[in-house]
């Protein structure tokens, strides 16, 4: 039986295990792709390549989902857009988020999750 | 050459049961209701359908399931579930079914009793792997997302939005039907407690129980009943995305694609409808689907509604029964767009009749934002 390869969506998870934000860069168009799939959502083609994220994006929309703070408290649920074109959800740590605002220049880190999550440019 | 399916079928009959709440009744048994309630008002028997159009939030075979509940064996069933949506898709399946001659009586129907049988919406969401990590609290945190970015791309402010709740709320004072029917003002809406900012509770739609059920014939049909007939005069259905992350713009939907369809089968403009109703699940989508149905410039729709214009008295009359917002939100809630216009082109809309009212735009929503459905209804064929 041939052995067939790993999924994009393991794989993804595989890369970030390792420390790395790895995306998807299609062969064909010469266009990003988020979520990781099996076919360009852009052309259609099955070449999609990973390559390292430049981990650079900014603040696309965001909102503070209001919790108890027995639950934990509110916290910031974001959508990033990076410099590669592409959008994920996210969250932005180490800034408050009323100090937060949409156009606002972030990068990429990697958490003990591993998950990717952003900073505010200039910000520790 | 493709087959014109305008005006392929007409609403014979429409049902509701149990707004509101429904205490003791399964999601099924008001369903049925509803469905009596809407072949009654048609002056068919149960025996005679032969087409069935219906999903739920219960059922993962709705198709199956709701056939057995109801006794029936129909020749064409359609149970694709889009979300909120799918009844108002449901008039282009029910027209194609019909046209084919697969069936002439068809039936759309849907049932919940959310409210009492768990206070919460009930949404049985598929793991969503890209968001979870993050804490998503759908739907509201799409439509939060969404929203944040029209105010910072069109200058919408929360004002606007409450404008919206209050239009709904002005209807739903006229509709006995309605859940919540106390006054309301835009003072109060910016003062509710927020959930997911920049939407406050007052942004978001109800909880309640609910049924509905709309039976569509054929022409020839038609011809032989004894209401008025409404012409499905055109339809679209449109999706682009089931994550928001995912959606190519957050600030237009794919309204944009379903509206156009319809209208260009309709062979009318936004200029000749009479009444509008959408599916508002919360106050930033009138003025999303607003702007996406050309009924004003996108980045307008917080104008449109704070000025006043989708009120009763209003030059565009927006959710004549109080929308999801004031009248009913069952968990699913376009077949109640349907329900709502057919009452109100027959002029049995009582104290909200919009005067003159021949020709109507219903309009789905499903998921976040993801799959949209436009109908045209009219009294004319």
């Amino acid at each position: 039986m041939t052995e067939l390869p790993e999924g994009p969506d393991a794989r993804f998870r595989h890369h970030l295990a390792e420390g790395r934000f790895m995306i998807q860069r299609c062969e064909a168009c010469g266009r990003h792709g988020f979520a990781p799939r099996v076919l360009c959502k852009h052309c259609g083609a099955d070449r999609l390549a990973w390559v390292e994220a430049s981990g650079k994006g900014h603040l696309y929309a965001a909102t503070t989902v209001r919790q108890k703070p027995e639950k934990g408290g509110d916290y910031l649920y974001a959508m990033v857009e990076l410099a590669e074109g592409v959008r994920m959800i996210s969250t932005v740590v180490g800034t408050a988020p009323d100090a937060l605002h949409i156009g606002d220049r972030l990068r990429a880190e990697i958490d003990d999750t591993p998950r990717v999550i952003f900073r505010k440019e200039g910000t520790a | 050459m493709s087959m014109d399916l305008r005006s392929t079928a007409a609403v014979a009959g429409v049902g509701l049961y149990g707004l509101g709440e429904a205490p003791g009744e399964t999601h099924m048994e008001i369903m049925a209701r509803a469905v009596k309630i809407a072949l009654d008002d048609a002056g068919i028997e149960l025996a005679e359908v032969d087409g069935l159009f219906t999903t739920n939030m219960n059922n993962l075979l709705a198709g199956p399931s709701v056939a057995e509940y109801l006794g029936i064996v129909p020749r064409v069933t359609d149970a694709t579930n889009f979300g909120g949506s799918a009844f108002v898709a449901y008039l282009q399946s029910a027209s194609m079914a019909i046209a084919i001659g697969l069936c002439e009586v068809a039936l759309i129907c849907y049932g919940s009793n959310q409210r009492t049988a768990s206070g919460k919406l009930h949404s049985p969401v598929e793991p969503q792997p890209y968001e979870a990590p993050y804490q998503p609290r759908n739907p509201i945190t799409a439509y939060a997302l969404a929203t944040a970015r029209h105010m910072h791309e069109h200058g919408t402010t929360r004002r606007d939005l409450a404008e919206v709740a209050v239009s709904m709320r002005d209807w739903a004072q006229r509709n006995p039907d309605a859940f919540l029917r106390d006054p309301l003002t835009v003072d109060e809406v910016l003062a509710a407690r927020m959930v997911a900012d920049p939407l406050s509770v007052r942004d978001c739609c109800l909880v309640t129980d609910g049924g509905g059920a709309v039976v569509l014939v054929s022409a020839a049909r038609a011809a032989r009943m004894r209401k008025t007939s409404v012409w499905v005069r055109g339809f679209g259905v449109a999706h682009t995305h089931k994550s928001i992350m995912e959606m190519p713009d957050l600030t237009v939907t794919p309204a944009a694609i379903s509206g156009p369809l319809a209208f260009g089968m309709a062979g009318v403009q936004p200029a000749d409808i009479d009444v509008v109703e959408l599916y508002d699940a919360f106050t930033i989508n009138p003025i999303l689907f607003m702007e996406d149905l050309g009924f004003c410039a996108k980045g307008q729709g917080g104008r449109l509604f704070a000025e006043g214009h989708t009120r009763p008295g209003g030059r565009i009359p927006v959710n004549t029964n109080g929308g999801g917002l004031s009248c009913t939100h069952p968990g699913m809630y376009g077949i109640f767009t349907i329900i709502e216009a057919v009452q109100q082109l027959r002029g049995e809309a009582g104290a909200r009749q919009v005067s003159d009212c021949t020709l109507a735009l219903v309009h789905g929503n499903g998921g976040t934002l993801a799959s949209q459905a436009t109908g045209i209804l009219g009294l004319e064929r």
